[in-house]
């Protein structure tokens, strides 16, 4: 008793101080909310009409400043992506150019893309962009991965759990609608713009998305938000084009390895029960 | 590795091959005679689930070093070409980065359990001192591990690490310069990262076979803490402990394809995606979660010098424990002091890792001083103090009496304190 009383008290001042110092740490960007995702949890799947959706608003306004250097166009008829077919990313990569070369004569050229090509980029250097931007537009080969937020305590905790891992695209989704006035006493640099879940609030992207901008066919509301929803999705997809099948492999495993285990407990059972069953 | 190998060959060519090597002899004798106590409970699986993720280590690792190019303008992208077009390469890269994280974790457990049953004392020091050994390779392996992908945390982790050596008197700015191969972290830091990735494992399964032929001498400590004395106090370590421990690592494997499947970015950092950037620095520079207790320490110091001291000498004092602890009695289930401050020494431990994760600023600092400052008085005061204050409760004759005398299967923990008023 205790001891259980021992632990338990140590345990609870633990708890007490870490949330203690928790709201003292505070103070920082708010949390974006939590959008329902197809690819979530363990028998998440992709729903292609959104990839396809936001595929197109990455095509029609992202592009324009953001790579996919690690794309190739083949990977959009990839099983477990946005389901293109081959004949259909082929004639995707024919409507971008792409710089080939040297040819004979040592130059450089321009030539339409093919399914093997990666996206082009949408600058030559960095210091192009900074010149064109007043900074360097990020690439989006894995950005999904790549941004997240602080959950704190007990949240992380629950969170591998819950399998809660939409971190990166429910940031996303926010924070390119995350465009406010920027309150009284802000200082906002010149060329900045103010962003409610970008940390620190100022940042150097404009508000990219309004609604009606890109044409859906689908039917699907052409809304701001929606188009940041169907954009995040893609972004995750090119970041993790894999998700499908690890979670199916992972699945099959599980229930491999529980089976597996409940034999190997009952023959240990077996074997225990000649020496006494202790153990 | 206990006495003369009682295997008989049967097959004629076996015969012959044990003529001139007898290596069937020992193994036999290591692992399937080997006599082991019949109450070892599951927190001695652990060693062969160590086992078990080092073999899983080298054989990822492996093929995943052939498809990594170990260069700074490269190694960002050859990991996700690895993770997109190498087939399989994104489960392999997955098993090896969260398998770093369950070889810790269950090294954590394995040395948490011959704390908690007094497995360092005597004659276990050897083996035990191994062990810390072991510990020391493990961090530093993992840590060149982490550095390979090339992602910010890689790049600030290794810059802010490698720079720990300069807090040396003297020649610690020349020691720095050494390690980096030039005059910052760059790429003939992360060529010799990867060598040496590469070759610390090898060294790490060297002192494995040590560590595993110091306890086949010293025989295994169990939850009772006393000696096998009669033959009814050990069983044959096959079929016995085999399945047992082959039950409890399938066990660990649900937890390790947990991970991997459902949530294999949970024990990484978001912006290690991100391509390292000397010009950039990451807002918190955090290392991986098994290192979250040393940094903590490191950072509760106010000298640079002092910081790095104390992250050593919180992993070198475990090597002393053998002759820290005073006590006579090995098992904490018979110390009814040392089981508390053994638990509350986890809970320090734990709340080490969380400060470790959190800024070095205000109650965090203060709450690390005084964590840091019970992890040391735990070893230098407490663990001695105890062996001359504390009384131990009766320890059972044998190990089949206390097995006998429990009535109950020997579970995940040592038997509860009010059992012991039966005893006569």
């Amino acid at each position: 008793m205790t001891l259980t009383r021992t632990i338990l008290a140590v345990a609870a001042v633990g708890v007490a101080a870490m949330l203690a110092c928790h709201g003292a740490g505070a103070a920082e960007s708010e949390s974006p909310p939590q959008l329902k995702w197809s690819f979530a949890g363990p028998f998440g799947l992709y729903d292609e009409a959104q990839l396809q959706r936001g595929f197109k608003v990455y095509r029609e306004v992202c592009q324009n400043c953001h790579g996919l250097s690690l794309l190739a166009f083949y990977n959009l008829a990839d099983p477990g992506g946005p389901g293109y077919s081959a004949a259909q990313a082929t004639a995707i990569a024919g409507e971008y150019q792409v710089t080939d070369g040297p040819n004979d004569q040592g130059e450089m050229f321009q030539r339409p893309g093919r399914a093997a090509d990666h996206f082009p980029p949408p600058f030559p250097n960095e210091q192009a962009a900074r010149v064109r931007y007043n900074a360097v537009p990020p690439d989006f080969s894995v950005i999904a991965k790549a941004r997240t937020y602080e959950r704190g305590f007990p949240w992380f905790v629950i969170d591998m759990v819950s399998q809660y891992q939409e971190h990166g695209v429910d940031y996303i989704a926010a924070y390119v609608n995350g465009y406010e006035d920027a309150p009284s006493g802000f200082n906002l640099p010149d060329g900045s713009y103010y962003n409610k879940y970008f940390p620190g609030h100022s940042t150097a992207m404009p508000k990219p998305l309004v609604d009606g901008q890109v044409d859906y066919t689908d039917g699907t509301p052409a809304k701001g938000e929606q188009y940041a929803k169907d954009v995040s999705a893609f972004l995750m997809w090119v970041a993790e084009p894999h998700l499908e099948a690890r979670k199916r492999i992972g699945f099959q495993v599980m229930i491999f390895l529980i089976v597996f285990a409940g034999l190997l407990y009952f023959t240990k059972k077996k074997v225990w029960a000649e020496v006494g069953g202790h153990a | 590795m206990s006495g003369h190998s009682t295997y008989q060959p049967q097959s004629r060519f076996m015969k012959w091959f044990e003529a001139r090597l007898p290596i069937a002899g020992l193994i036999h004798s290591s692992f399937v005679a080997y006599p082991t106590p019949r109450n070892l409970n599951y927190w001695w699986t652990f060693g062969g689930i160590l086992s078990f993720m080092l073999g899983v280590q080298f054989v990822t690792g492996i093929v995943l070093a052939m498809h990594y190019t170990p260069h700074v303008d490269h190694a960002f992208n050859s990991v996700e070409h690895i993770m997109r077009d190498v087939n399989y390469g994104w489960l392999l890269r997955y098993l090896h980065a969260n398998g770093a994280s369950m070889f810790f974790l269950a090294g954590y457990i394995h040395v948490f359990r011959g704390l908690y049953y007094g497995s360092y004392k005597d004659p276990r020091e050897v083996l035990w001192i191994l062990g810390v050994i072991l510990l020391l390779l493990m961090i530093a392996t993992g840590f060149m591990g982490y550095v390979l992908p090339w992602g910010q945390m890689s790049f600030w982790a290794a810059t802010v690490i490698t720079n720990l050596f300069s807090a040396i008197p003297l020649v610690g700015e020349s020691v720095v310069t050494w390690l980096w191969g030039g005059y910052s972290v760059g790429n003939p830091t992360l060529n010799r990262f990867y060598s040496l990735h590469y070759l610390l494992p090898f060294v790490i399964a060297g002192v494995v076979l040590l560590h595993v032929w110091a306890l086949h001498v010293a025989g295994q400590n169990n939850p009772a803490g006393i000696d096998a004395k009669a033959k009814q106090d050990t069983v044959a370590f096959t079929p016995y402990a085999t399945i047992k421990d082959a039950f409890f690592l399938v066990c660990f494997c649900v937890l390790y394809a947990w991970f991997v499947f459902y949530v294999p970015n949970y024990m990484g950092h978001a912006d290690n995606y991100i391509q390292a950037n000397p010009q950039v620095t990451p807002t918190h520079i955090v290392p991986e979660w098994y290192y979250l207790p040393f940094y903590a320490i490191l950072r509760a110091i106010p000298s640079k010098l002092g910081g790095v001291t104390m992250l050593l000498a919180s992993i070198a004092i475990l090597a002393f424990v053998p002759w820290l602890d005073t006590s006579r009695v090995k098992s904490a289930s018979y110390r009814p002091l040392y089981r508390q401050f053994f638990w509350i020494f986890v809970l320090v431990c734990v709340g080490l890792g969380w400060l470790g994760s959190k800024p070095a600023e205000g109650g965090y600092v203060i709450a690390a001083r005084i964590l840091t400052a019970w992890y040391f008085i735990h070893f230098v005061i407490i663990l001695p103090l105890l062996g001359l204050f504390e009384t131990p409760k009766p320890l059972p004759s044998s190990i089949s009496e206390a097995v006998l005398r429990e009535g109950v299967p020997i579970g995940a923990s040592g038997p509860a304190p009010g059992r012991d008023k039966a005893r006569p």
